[in-house]
C-alpha cells in the first residue's frame, strides 16, 4: 500500500527534492519552473500523439487507413508534419496589418497555456492553487476570442473576416452554457477551487465513487459541458468557422508555415484544457471510479480519462455532420441555455430534498422533463421523413 | 509616495484620458470607449480605497463587482443605440446627429 | 512601490492614450482591451483576485468584443470622415484641468490611509456577503441585466417593412 502511495506522489517528492537542492534565493523561481516545464513538455507531446491518433481514427471510421507510410503504422507522422511545417515559407499578404498578423497566433496560444495552471493532474499536483481558480480558467478562455478576431481582421480578407465573426459568435454563444453547466458543480461542492471540487468527489459508497457524473444533474451537466466544449474549440460538428469544405480555413486562411502550426497547436491545447476541466468538474479529477482500483496512481487516472475524452471527441468528429450556423445559434440559445438553467434547478432539488432515495427521483424528473419539453419546442416544426439509402444496400 | 497615492494618481490620469476621449473624438463608438475607461478608473479608485482606506469592510470590493456588471449592461445598450443611429443617419459622427437641434 | 508597478501603470496609461487617439477604430478597440488587461493587472497587485478575473471575463471577454462587433457593423461611415476629432482648443485644457483636480485631491495631505492593508474576502465570504448584506443590489442587478439585454436586442432588431 505504501509503495502505491509513493508511486502516486513520485512527481511531488521529486520536485521537492530538486527545489531543496537549489540555493535559498532561487528556490521560488526553481519551484515555479519545475511546475511549468513538465506541462510545456507533456501537452505538446500529447498534441503530437493526438494528431496521428485522430487521422488514423478518422480514417478507420471512414473505412480507409490513416497515414501509414512514415513509421511503423504511421507513428512517426507527427515528426514529418512538424518538419514540413517548419520548412514551409511563412507568406504574409502585402496588405495585411503586420503587427496584428504576427501577434494573433501568439495571443491564441498564451491563454490556452495559462489555463493549464489550475487543473489538478494528480493528488497534490496542481501548479497554482487559487481560491477563484475556476473563474481564472474561464477568464483566460475569453482571451482566445480576441485572438481569433485579430487573426481574421489582420488578414484583410473578406472570407477571413467572415470566418472570424462566425467563430466569435459561436464561441460567445457557447461560453454561457459552458459556464452555466459548471455552476451546479460549484453550488454543490461549495468552492470554486478545483482541488476542493475533486476532494468533494473523493468519497466512496459501496465501492462506487461520488463522481458528479453519476448524479442526474451531473450527467446532464456533463453532456452540456461536452457539447459546449466542442463548440468552444471549433471542433466538429461545430467547425463551421474552419469548415474545410466551405471557407477553407476560415480565420486562418492567410497563415502558413509556423504561424499555422501555432493556430493548430493553440486549438488542440485549448481542447485539452477544457477536457481537463471537464474531468475535474464531472469525472472526479484524479480519483478512481471504484474504491478497489485506488492503488493505480492518480496522475495515471487523470491522463487515462483525458485520453478517453480525446477518443470520444475524435469519434464524434468522424460520425456527425457539420451543423449550420443558424442551427448552431438556435441550439445554443434555445436549447442549451434553458437546459443549463433547468440543470441548476435540478441540482438545487438534489441539495434540498430531504430523503436520500427520493432526491434522485426528483432531480432526474426535473432534468428529463426539461429535456423533453425543450426538445419538443425545438423540433415541433421539423418534419422528418423516413431515410432512404440510395447507395448502401 | 504612499501606495494609496500611487493608485489614486493612476486612476486620475486614466479618468482624465477617458474624459479627453469623450470630449474630443467625434465617433460615437470612441465616445463609448472613453466612458468605459472612466468607469474602469473609478473601479480602480474603489479598490484602492478598499485596500488602503481606514474603514475595514468589503463594501468597495462588492461595489466594484456590481459596477462591472452595470458597465457591461450600459455598453450593450449604448452600442445597440449606436447601431440604430447608424441605420438612420448612415453615419456614426455625433456632430451630425443634430435633428433635434433647436 | 516596486518598479514592476510603475511599468504596469505606464503600460495601462499608454494603452488608454492610444485607445483614445488612434485613427483606425479597430486599433483603438484593441488598445482598449490592453488597457482593461492592465487595469486587471493593477487589481491583482492589490490582491483583489476575484475582481481582476471578473474584469477580464466581462470587459476583455465581452465588452471589448461587443465594441469590435459594433465597429464592424458600422464600417461604411468611417471611409469619408474628414476629421476624427472636434476642436482640440477646448478639450485639452478641460482634460488637463480635470486631471489636475483629481491629482490634487489624491495627493492631498488630509487623505488618511490606514497602515494595515485589507485582506481580500475569500470566495465563501464573498458569497455570504452577496447573499446577506448585499442581496438587494444583487437582485436589482439581475433585473437590470435582463432588462438591458432585452432592450439591446429589441433596439438592434432589423426593422420589418410596414405591411401596406
Amino acid at each position: 500500500m505504501i509503495v502505491f502511495q509513493q508511486i502516486d506522489q513520485v512527481f511531488v517528492t521529486a520536485k521537492h527534492y530538486a527545489v531543496e537542492l537549489a540555493p535559498i534565493e532561487w528556490q521560488s523561481i526553481i519551484s515555479v519552473l519545475l511546475s511549468i516545464i513538465p506541462i510545456l513538455a507533456v501537452f505538446p507531446l500529447l498534441f503530437a500523439i493526438t494528431t496521428i491518433l485522430e487521422r488514423k481514427g478518422l480514417g478507420r471510421i471512414q473505412n480507409r487507413y490513416g497515414p501509414n507510410r512514415v513509421g511503423p503504422y504511421g507513428a512517426l507522422q507527427p515528426v514529418a508534419d512538424g518538419l514540413k511545417t517548419l520548412f514551409k515559407e511563412s507568406v504574409q499578404p502585402r496588405a495585411a496589418e503586420k503587427v496584428l498578423f504576427f501577434l494573433a497566433p501568439v495571443i491564441l496560444v498564451i491563454p490556452a497555456l495559462l489555463a493549464y495552471s489550475v487543473i489538478p493532474y494528480g493528488r497534490n499536483m496542481v501548479p497554482l492553487e487559487m481560491d477563484a481558480a475556476l473563474l481564472f480558467f474561464f477568464a483566460v478562455g475569453a482571451g482566445t476570442e480576441l485572438a481569433v478576431f485579430m487573426a481574421g481582421w489582420a488578414s484583410r480578407n473578406k472570407y477571413s473576416l467572415l470566418g472570424a465573426m462566425r467563430a466569435i459568435a459561436q464561441m460567445l454563444s457557447y461560453e454561457i452554457p459552458l459556464i452555466l453547466s459548471a455552476v451546479p458543480v460549484v453550488m454543490l461542492s461549495g468552492t470554486l477551487s478545483p482541488t476542493g471540487i475533486v476532494a468533494a468527489q473523493d468519497n466512496y459508497t459501496a465501492t462506487i465513487a461520488h463522481w458528479n457524473l453519476f448524479k442526474p444533474w451531473g450527467f446532464a451537466g456533463f453532456i452540456l459541458f461536452l457539447i459546449a466544449a466542442s463548440a468552444e474549440s471549433n471542433r466538429s460538428p461545430f467547425d463551421l468557422p474552419e469548415g474545410e469544405s466551405e471557407i477553407i480555413a476560415g480565420y486562418y486562411i492567410e497563415y502558413s508555415g509556423f504561424k499555422f502550426a501555432l493556430f493548430f497547436l493553440g486549438e488542440y491545447l485549448g481542447l485539452f484544457a477544457i477536457c481537463g476541466l471537464g474531468i475535474t468538474l464531472f469525472l472526479g479529477g484524479y480519483t478512481a471510479p471504484f474504491s478497489f482500483l485506488n492503488w493505480i496512481p492518480s496522475w495515471l487516472w487523470f491522463f487515462g480519462k483525458l485520453f478517453a475524452l480525446i477518443c470520444f471527441f475524435i469519434w464524434v468528429r468522424g460520425t456527425m455532420p457539420r451543423v449550420r450556423m443558424d442551427q448552431l445559434m438556435n441550439f445554443a440559445w434555445k436549447f442549451m441555455l434553458p437546459m443549463a438553467l433547468i440543470n441548476i434547478l435540478a441540482a438545487a432539488a438534489w441539495r434540498f430534498v430531504p430523503m436520500p432515495g427520493f432526491r434522485w427521483i426528483v432531480s432526474a424528473l426535473i432534468v428529463v422533463s426539461g429535456y423533453l419539453l425543450l426538445g419538443q419546442g425545438l423540433t415541433h416544426k421539423a418534419h422528418y421523413i423516413k431515410r432512404t439509402y440510395k447507395f448502401a444496400t | 509616495m504612499s501606495p494609496l497615492q500611487a493608485y489614486l494618481g493612476v486612476s486620475a490620469i486614466l479618468f482624465a484620458i477617458g474624459f479627453g476621449g469623450v470630449v474630443t473624438r467625434r465617433n460615437a463608438i470612441v465616445v463609448l470607449m472613453g466612458i468605459e475607461l472612466m468607469l474602469n478608473a473609478a473601479n480602480l479608485n474603489f479598490i484602492a480605497f478598499w485596500k488602503f482606506g481606514i474603514t475595514n469592510n468589503a463594501a468597495g470590493y462588492v461595489f466594484v463587482l456590481f459596477s462591472i456588471a452595470i458597465a457591461a449592461a450600459e455598453s450593450a445598450v449604448g452600442l445597440a443605440l449606436v447601431i440604430l443611429i447608424y441605420r438612420h443617419y448612415k453615419t456614426t459622427n455625433i456632430d451630425e446627429t443634430t435633428r433635434l437641434h433647436g | 512601490m516596486p518598479a514592476s508597478f510603475y511599468i504596469l501603470a505606464l503600460f495601462t496609461i499608454m494603452s488608454a492614450f492610444c485607445a483614445m487617439s488612434l485613427r483606425n477604430l479597430v486599433h483603438c478597440a484593441l488598445c482598449l482591451a490592453l488597457a482593461f488587461l492592465g487595469i486587471a493587472g493593477l487589481f491583482l497587485y492589490l490582491n483583489a483576485g476575484f475582481v481582476a478575473f471578473a474584469q477580464i471575463l466581462v470587459y476583455v471577454g465581452a465588452v471589448a468584443i461587443l465594441i469590435v462587433f459594433a465597429i464592424l457593423l458600422t464600417r461604411n461611415a468611417e471611409k469619408n470622415e474628414a476629421k476624427a476629432t472636434s476642436s482640440l482648443f477646448f478639450s485639452i485644457p478641460l482634460t488637463v484641468a480635470i486631471a489636475a483636480i483629481l491629482l490634487n485631491a489624491g495627493f492631498s495631505t488630509s487623505l488618511r490611509s490606514s497602515a494595515t492593508a485589507a485582506t481580500a474576502p475569500s470566495v465563501r465570504e464573498l458569497g455570504t456577503l452577496l447573499m446577506t448584506s448585499y442581496v438587494v443590489p444583487l437582485e436589482i442587478i439581475g433585473v437590470l441585466l435582463t432588462v438591458a439585454l432585452l432592450g439591446a436586442i429589441v433596439l438592434a432588431l432589423p426593422e420589418r417593412p410596414e405591411a401596406t
